[in-house]
């Protein structure tokens, strides 16, 4: 990667990181309503495969979505505006946190049903084997949506029509409060996968390099037509499943040590000031311009219009008489 | 006698029945817990709801379900034509779209079908409702489409104690019954014995009397409907009937029925959309079989013809309130 490229993915994985703690702080201040599931942990996935992607590409993201919007280029102002209810927030209001959505960058919406991103994302890859565009869809599922039936559907439909779609299953080892040991009979998600007739491989999801190694593989097999890929990607959730959980499940110290021992982005700066390319000067800039931004989107939702009754009403049809 | 939450209501009427009957068990997401380093973990639902049965029973009885809707609804009813007693967990009303077909298809119909020689006694308990911005896919009440189903019985509690009482009917009950549990009532309390007490279903109740106006509300809404009734009575003196079915399915009707023949005027409410819901269906059977009867025209208050929109205004323009029921009081004594 170049030194650009590198700058790049550390903006945005610095980006995700700081919309999630800036999130966390203004839903426990009571600014943001609704069930808010934090990204927090797992930026490495999203960066490490929306990099290789374009606005042409499509992906379909989670309840944990925040993290996809933003890799596949969302405005996070937008996308506060939108945790906010504003109407001038992405979905106008109507969606909130998880229901984020803009089709002008391919982000095809989050989507609060466990698992059913994976169908629609099939049919995003099958436009474009009809039409002859060359986008690629993307949809990412969490550990606890392997098992939901329909995901296996749309693999073996995406391998049986040779569609360009490659499935990210985000592996932080939880389905809520249940751990995925207790509800996978075979633990290796990739291997499943597998069995449906896809090249399917298991990465270090805190790894960036790893994941963008990977997503750089299925994502140019799916260009060159020659069918679905799956990537199972393992990184923790260094919060509650949604903000307001109080995690009796897990320890606190479980939690501190996932921060020290597997967080993505001291891993990230360690690798690439390494070799020189990038000083610790160039990622203090970025940090500098990040929380600055935050601390704009912030400003900006409180003081952004909020939406009337009347918006009800409005996007039901597009014209229903 | 103590005051209690809905949510402990309802873990009471679970704790009962479990003791009370071996074949009882629970399946669903997060409802048990599991075992770490020996130490059981208690999760006890999302909500709190199976709190203590895990620790007390196991998990041979409060099963941990993978994400897996139609699963967890086939392993119910397919043990329920065994001879067990299966509740059914699943997280929000609006997710029985993914085991839709394991309902209405299966669960519905296997009695019918089979010519009576089968009993399928599950339980599906189940979040519903606004109130929490959670969006339009963690919104929706879903009990009117379920309604629709012959087969199935349906209830949808307003307070603590009818939660409790109808729940232990539900598991006592020999047929299906799909129980919603209205997320935002969850915190709400009222007095609850703490013995086990059942609530037959198909008789309303009715929490306010009055000569005026007829109420018919479900849910949260009768919650609304109470406040309307008795600002109203203080305010303007006029009194109204509030009644709350409990269990849309099956519905008692001659409660209904014997209200409007003496108020004539009837108001029907529900935080649903109002197409083919239980506020037409209930403005039919009045209008079928009560016309005679009535003073005015029926005056529905629903959501409108919409998704839950998220946002804490969109959501609160969305649902119905007081102020739109005493509207629809006001209309049809006009
Ligand atoms: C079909 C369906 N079932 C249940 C839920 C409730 N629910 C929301 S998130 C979640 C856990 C999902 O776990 P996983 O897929 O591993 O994603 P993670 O939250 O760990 O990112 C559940 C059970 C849902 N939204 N949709």
């Amino acid at each position: 990667m170049t030194r650009d490229q590198l700058l790049c993915a550390y903006r945005r994985l610095r980006l995700l990181r700081e919309f999630e703690e800036r999130t966390r702080i203004e839903f426990q201040t009571g600014q943001i309503a609704g069930f808010t599931h934090l990204y927090a942990g797992m930026e490495a996935i999203a960066v490490g495969v929306c990099e290789h992607l374009t606005d042409e590409d499509k992906i379909i993201s989670t309840h944990r979505g925040h993290g996809h919007c933003l890799a596949k280029g969302c405005d996070p102002v937008a996308m506060m505006k939108e945790l906010w209810g504003s109407s001038e927030g992405l979905c106008g209001g109507k969606g909130g946190t998880m229901h984020i959505a803009d089709f002008s960058r391919g982000m095809l919406g989050a989507n609060a049903v466990v698992g059913a991103g994976a169908p629609i994302a099939v049919g995003a890859a099958l436009a474009a084997s009809i039409t002859g565009a060359s986008w690629v869809a993307v949809s990412f599922v969490g550990d606890g949506g392997t098992n939901i039936g329909s995901v296996y559907e749309a693999m073996n439909m995406a391998v049986v029509l040779r569609l360009p779609k490659i499935f990210v299953i985000e592996d932080n080892g939880w389905g809520e409060m249940t751990p995925i040991g207790n509800a996978a009979g075979n633990r290796d998600l990739a291997a499943r996968a597998a069995a449906m007739g896809m090249p399917a491989v298991s990465v270090d999801g805190t790894d960036f390099f790893a994941v963008h190694t990977a997503a750089g593989v299925a994502i140019s097999r799916a260009r060159r037509g020659e069918g679905p890929s799956t990537i199972v990607a393992s990184a923790p959730r260094f919060y509650g499943h949604h903000e307001g959980d109080p995690q009796l499940y897990r320890s606190r110290e479980e939690v501190a040590e996932l921060r020290r021992k597997d967080d993505c982005l001291p891993r990230f700066i360690e690798r690439v000031t390494a070799t020189g390319d990038v000083t610790m000067e160039d990622l203090g800039i970025i940090d500098a311009d990040i929380a600055r931004l935050m601390d704009s989107a912030v400003e900006q939702s409180k003081a952004a219009p909020r939406p009337t009754a009347d918006d009800v009403l409005q996007h039901v049809y597009i014209r229903y008489r | 006698m103590t005051i209690k939450s809905m949510r402990d209501a309802l873990n009471e009427a679970l704790h009962h029945e479990f003791a009370r009957d071996p074949r009882v068990f629970l399946i669903g997401e997060d409802v048990g817990g599991f075992e770490k380093d020996g130490q059981p973990v208690e999760i006890g639902g999302v909500f709190g709801v199976s709190k203590g049965l895990y620790r007390s029973y196991g998990r041979k009885r409060v099963i941990d379900s993978p994400i897996s809707e139609a699963a967890i609804i086939g392993a119910a009813s397919g043990a329920a034509l065994c001879g067990l007693r299966p509740i059914a967990e699943i997280m929000f009303a609006d997710l029985t779209a993914v085991c839709f077909d394991q309902i209405v298809n299966q669960i519905a119909k296997f009695r019918y079908m089979f010519g009576g020689q089968c009993a399928c006694p599950v339980v599906i308990r189940m979040t519903t409702g606004g109130g929490r911005n959670a969006g339009a896919q963690h919104s929706q009440t879903f009990y009117p489409i379920f309604t629709s189903f012959p087969g199935l019985k349906v209830v949808v509690p307003s307070n603590a104690y009818d939660a409790k009482g109808l729940l232990i009917t539900a598991i006592r009950d020999q047929d299906p019954v799909l129980f919603f549990e209205p997320k935002v009532l969850y915190t709400e309390k009222c007095e609850v014995p703490d013995e086990a007490y059942s609530i037959p279903f198909g008789e309303a109740a009715m929490p306010r009397e009055g000569e005026d106006v007829t109420i018919v509300a479900f849910g949260q809404a009768v919650n609304w409907s109470i406040q309307a009734a008795d600002e109203l009575r203080q305010a303007h003196g006029i009194r109204c009937d509030v009644i709350d079915p409990r269990t849309p399915s099956p519905l008692d009707e001659e409660t209904i029925l014997e209200s409007v023949a003496a108020t004539g005027r009837l108001v029907v409410v529900d935080e649903s959309p109002p197409r083919c819901g239980l506020t037409a269906d209930i403005a039919a059977l009045v209008a079928d079989k009560a016309f005679r009867y009535l003073k005015a025209p029926i005056k529905a208050v629903t959501a409108p013809h919409t998704p839950v929109p998220q946002a804490r205004e969109l959501e609160r323009a969305y649902l119905p309130n007081p102020r739109r029921i005493i509207a629809a009081v006001e209309e049809v004594l006009r």
